[in-house]
């Protein structure tokens, strides 16, 4: 029985039947870890050891009867979500040594759950990129291919997932960042609705996008996961206070009538050709279950992207500016002054594609460029907003491919901020209208590289993004996970 | 398009307190006009009586009462702390040298 | 030309500090004067990943303030960043709020030299407090290093902006008084000046008497006292008009006072004009107040010392003087009408309270708060005096007593046997021994010298140790003399 290839719902089925323990677990993904670790670069921080003992804690509940679904299931966490006395670090030269004092509250529900953790997964520095390439500690490794990115920000995740370093693991999302790596490594990325997540110990990119989401390898892992990270918490003000729903319950329920919207401006110029023949196979397939196809139309979506930069690095220039020297993080020699201090410690801290979006956001916000730039944007946001509001009243959920290319080689895009920004393309709308979408794999190219369907639906319709994931999983089938030489 | 220069990259590169070496100049001033060279389709778009929307949450007044709470520990409070001194956090001089 | 040929506009920023259990938005305590750096938390010291949790309580007494000051009460108001970099200000950003604060428009009347005087204010916002820094030299310019400590970052703050309508130092000053007044009976702010609960910055310009053009303002910082806020633009004012009338400009800049050696000094940065970067905070959400939220606050103002002061003359029939005096200090006011609870005659109370109440205050550099003698105390002893227990004079003596041991003044007059004699046999007894012992006045007041009487009542009451009831002796002394004739 190789525990590493069993889903996460399957092995608490075995945990249930005391047929494992959370240790054998445990134990079988540090083997794992370890061998591929040297190859894949998914970590920045191991925490194998305390993941033994939170193990051994696991079976003790389990024993006890005091355990819940994840309870002895290991998680991989992305490193910028704060881990007590871990060292969390958004893979920074800024944050490398930064052991935060408290724990975010998604981790507080994974320690509350018995849940090891292995450690803190790699990502683009900051969440800024979608490669890792950005990464203060090198890039992950994408496990379909060595020489090619596992996207990003969350790569570290998502590469961890694939490669069954870990089962399950966490990302967070800003304008793709678990969608777009969950599609280059051929897993299930969510993005929830905002306000469905705490973000409270997120260590904040835009503050009004950001949401933290899981990463699985089918769909039915990624609605347990979500079920379990769910919930309004009073440490976050945007968090929202709605009634909590089962999303596992959710699946499998019949998807006949069901409008499935087909936008005509994610389908054009800047596609990947194989992309588009999976993603609309895709399509053809929930047809098939009796889905009725629309084709819609999302004309402010192509300004999106333009929209979301400057929101985004508006939000982060602000959001980064704590990152001064003074109470925790790098601080330079220079100390001349404090001025002198603060300046010299963040450009030593922070590599050049955080510099540069914290450039561009000061620039938004400064004097005089407010209302042509930050401004605009928010009201461009509007637009979009209503685009889906009208949209969602003609269909129930949307179906995009998640990326308009597969996997990159590392350094094609990485000199090319704009070519770089174009991998969010089709990503970024979800966030700027906060609603949810997801990712999971629609088939392989012929270079067997993993290709991404998305499934954008209304706040808080997770259930039937779900559901239309679940029932589109089974009729394509999985493109199982990468055979890589261990 | 050139829509900033190097003079402006350096007054935003203060307001950002960033040291930026000569080359980082040149090497932001191109990337950031290319950038927001992008940037200029948002301009083409009409907005007028569209209102801006800062956030994605029909929320209002979430507050907490007025309830005191534990505080860290000294020890927790400079955990972190680049340079600390007698239970303060200590700086260089605030006031600029010339 | 003269100062007096300009006119001064001022236009005052007060920060005070709302007197709520914890912080602006994380529940750390604000109690002053602890340990440095006791009290924060993970969301005051800005650690990454924090969120900010608005305290309801600071909205309220926003609201209170508000409405104290005459302002329209926002039913939409939100925050906002105001991004700066300082090693005080732990995130390199103040949640405020800019574009929609909480009160707009108000107004707050006072006298200056007998004259009314109406100053608008134009917004007052909810804001976050920063951290203190303590400097290793003797000021920040001389310091090598300075320490940071984090306690006051995130107290809950009111900036109330008011519209450039003063017109001298002195009104600036009584403005800053009234508002202090206000805001603590609103029950809102303790605005403790020297512990920096209550400060101010001032924009000061000058313009030919007559012009409508306001001229270059400066903006004036560290003014720690009232009388420093009048002093420095005093200063101020004379500097500038002597640029002016030297042909020189003014230049806008932010100046700081030196209240040791009386002078304001430019604050000399080399930090360009300010670009805050405004933007509305993500991480809060709106705050939408209703109608009747509003009145239910308003309503639940204790009176406020405009609406005092009316009372005072008009109900109480207080003299002017009396009545503005009690009514400048709250603490004072509240003394007053606590002692009416247990004695109704207003001017009684009043008059001790304007003589020997604030002698003794006085002399002994009090606040009332640290004052010893209850209200209900101080009643009773008025009781006495009008049941001819005690007479004025030995009450001076009973206060002074009450006053330095916190007794009441049944106690006092017990213990120092100073009860009055209204005996008439013992007066009489009295009465005839000064008679005895002082022959020459006495045969003096029988040859029709009637003048000698004052004297001999003095002995009486010298003979009884001021005890004797002054009326009766005077009676009965006559009585005995008479029957001599």
């Amino acid at each position: 029985m190789e525990l590493i290839n069993k889903s996460a719902l399957e092995l608490h089925d075995l945990l249930d039947k005391k047929e494992i323990t959370s240790r054998e677990i445990v134990e079988a993904y540090i083997k794992r870890i370890e061998a591929l670790e040297p190859k894949l670069n998914s970590f920045v921080t191991l925490t194998l050891e305390q993941a033994l003992e939170d193990a051994d804690k696991a079976d003790e509940m389990i024993k006890n009867k005091t355990s819940t679904t994840f309870t002895g299931i290991p998680i991989a966490i992305k490193d910028n979500m704060c881990t007590y006395h871990v060292k969390t670090t958004c893979s920074s030269k800024m944050l490398q040594d930064f052991k935060p004092p408290y724990d975010a509250t998604v981790i507080a529900k994974i320690k509350k759950a018995g849940m090891p953790i292995l450690g803190k997964t790699n990502m683009d520095e900051f969440a800024m990129g979608s490669s890792t390439e950005t990464s203060f500690f090198g890039p992950s490794k994408n496990p379909w291919d060595l020489e090619r990115v596992p996207g990003g920000s969350s790569g570290g995740s998502a590469a961890a997932v694939a490669a069954k370093q870990a089962p399950l693991a966490l990302g967070s999302d800003t304008g793709g960042s678990i969608r777009q790596p969950a599609a280059l490594t051929g897993v299930v990325g969510l993005k929830p609705t905002y306000g469905l997540v705490s973000r409270y110990g997120l260590i904040a990119f835009a503050s009004s996008l950001d949401q933290i989401g899981p990463f699985t390898r089918d769909v039915a892992d990624s609605a347990a996961l979500l079920n379990m990270l769910a919930g309004y918490d009073p440490k976050d003000t945007t968090s929202l206070p709605n009634k909590r729903s089962d999303y596992l319950q959710a699946l499998g329920k019949e998807i006949r009538g069901l409008r499935v919207g087909l936008p005509r401006e994610f389908f054009g110029e800047g596609l990947d050709k194989e992309v588009e023949k999976a993603v609309l196979k895709a399509i053809d397939a929930l047809a098939t279950e009796g889905a009725q196809i629309v084709e819609i139309d999302l004309p402010y979506s192509k300004k999106a992207l333009a929209a979301y930069y400057l929101i985004a690095t508006a939000e982060a220039s602000s959001n980064l500016a704590r990152l001064d020297g003074v109470r925790y993080g790098h601080r330079s020699e220079n100390q001349k002054d404090s001025v002198t201090m603060f300046k010299h410690s963040r450009a030593e801290g922070f590599g050049p594609e955080v510099k540069r979006r914290i450039m561009l956001g000061t620039y938004a916000l400064s004097a005089g460029f407010y209302d042509a730039y930050y401004l605009k944007a928010l009201k461009v946001r509007t637009l979009i907003k209503n685009d889906f509001d009208a949209a969602f009243k003609k269909v129930d959920v949307i179906v995009t491919p998640t990326t308009p290319s597969v996997a990159f080689k590392f350094g094609e895009k990485v000199l090319d901020p704009l070519a770089m920004y174009l991998s969010d393309v089709y990503t970024t709308t979800a966030n700027l209208a906060g609603i949810p979408a997801m990712s999971m794999p629609a088939g392989l190219t012929k270079e067997k590289l993993p290709i991404g369907v998305q499934i954008i639906a209304p706040a808080l319709a997770e259930e039937i993004m779900l559901n239309t994931a679940y029932t589109l999983e089974k009729a394509i089938g999985t493109i199982g996970l990468p055979t890589l030489e261990v | 398009m050139s829509v900033i220069d190097k003079k402006t990259v350096e007054h935003i590169a203060n307001l950002a307190r960033l040291y930026l070496t000569e080359d980082e100049k040149e090497e932001m001033t191109v990337s950031l006009n290319k950038i927001l060279d992008f940037e200029q389709q948002l301009a083409e778009i009409d907005t007028e009586n569209v209102k801006p929307m800062a956030q994605a949450v029909p929320l209002e007044n979430v507050m907490r009462e007025d309830k005191v709470k534990g505080s860290l520990s000294i020890r927790e409070v400079f955990l972190n702390a680049p340079d600390e001194a007698e239970g303060f956090f200590k700086v260089p001089r605030i006031i600029e040298k010339d | 030309m003269p100062l007096e040929d300009y006119t001064i506009v001022i236009g005052l920023e007060v920060h005070a500090e709302l007197m709520t259990k914890t912080k602006l938005f994380c529940s750390c305590s604000t109690s002053f004067g602890n340990e440095a750096n006791s009290q924060v938390c993970p969301i005051c010291l800005g650690l990454p990943g924090t969120l900010p949790v608005l305290n309801e309580k600071a909205v309220e007494f926003a609201v209170k303030a508000g409405s104290a000051l005459n302002c329209e009460i926002a039913n939409f108001s939100k925050f906002d960043r105001k991004n700066y970099f300082y090693p005080d200000l732990t995130k390199a950003y103040q949640i405020s709020q800019y574009e929609m604060p909480i009160c707009r428009y108000g107004q707050v009347e006072f006298f200056v030299n007998g004259v009314k005087k109406v100053v608008g204010i134009n917004r007052v916002h909810m804001e976050e407090e920063a951290g203190k820094s303590v400097h290793s030299g003797a000021t920040i310019t001389d310091s090598e290093f300075s320490l940071e400590d984090y306690n006051r970052c995130g107290i809950p703050l009111i900036e109330i902006v008011s519209e450039p309508d003063m017109r001298s130092p002195e009104e600036a000053r009584i403005y800053m008084e009234t508002l202090r007044n206000i805001l603590r009976y609103a029950n809102v702010s303790d605005c403790k000046m020297e512990e920096g609960s209550l400060r101010c910055d001032a924009n000061i310009s000058l313009m030919p008497k007559g012009a409508t053009k306001f001229g270059t303002r400066s903006e004036i910082k560290n003014m720690n006292s009232f009388k420093a806020v009048q002093k420095a633009l005093e200063y101020e004012a004379l500097r500038q008009a002597e640029l002016l009338d030297a042909g020189k400009k003014v230049v806008q800049e932010t100046r700081t006072w030196d209240d040791s050696a009386g002078i304001t000094m430019s604050m000399r940065s080399k930090e360009e004009a300010h670009d805050y970067r405004y933007f509305p905070e993500p991480d809060l959400v709106p705050i939408v107040l209703t109608d009747e939220y509003i009145q239910n606050l308003k309503d639940s103002l204790p009176e406020l010392p405009v609406a005092k002061l009316n009372r005072y003359l008009n109900e109480l029939e207080l003299p002017p003087y009396d009545a503005e005096l009690i009514t400048a200090n709250k603490d004072l006011a509240d003394y007053f009408e606590a002692v009416l609870e247990y004695y109704k005659d207003a001017k009684v109370v009043s008059n001790w309270l304007m003589g020997e109440f604030m002698r003794l205050i006085n002399e002994q550099g009090l606040e009332i708060d640290q004052v010893k003698v209850k209200p209900k105390d101080l009643a009773a002893m008025f009781t006495l005096q009008d049941k001819g227990v005690i007479s004025s004079k030995i009450a001076k003596t009973v206060f002074e007593d009450m006053f330095k041991t916190g007794k009441d003044p049944d106690a006092v007059v017990k213990e120092k046997g100073l009860v009055q004699i209204s005996d008439v046999s013992e007066i009489e007894n009295i009465v005839q021994d000064v008679i005895k012992n002082n022959p020459a006045p006495v045969s003096q007041y029988l040859e029709g010298k009637e003048k000698v009487l004052g004297f001999l009542v003095g002995q009486v009451m010298k003979f009884s140790h001021g005890k004797a009831n002054p009326q009766m002796a005077n009676e009965y002394l006559k009585k005995a003399l008479d029957k001599l004739k």
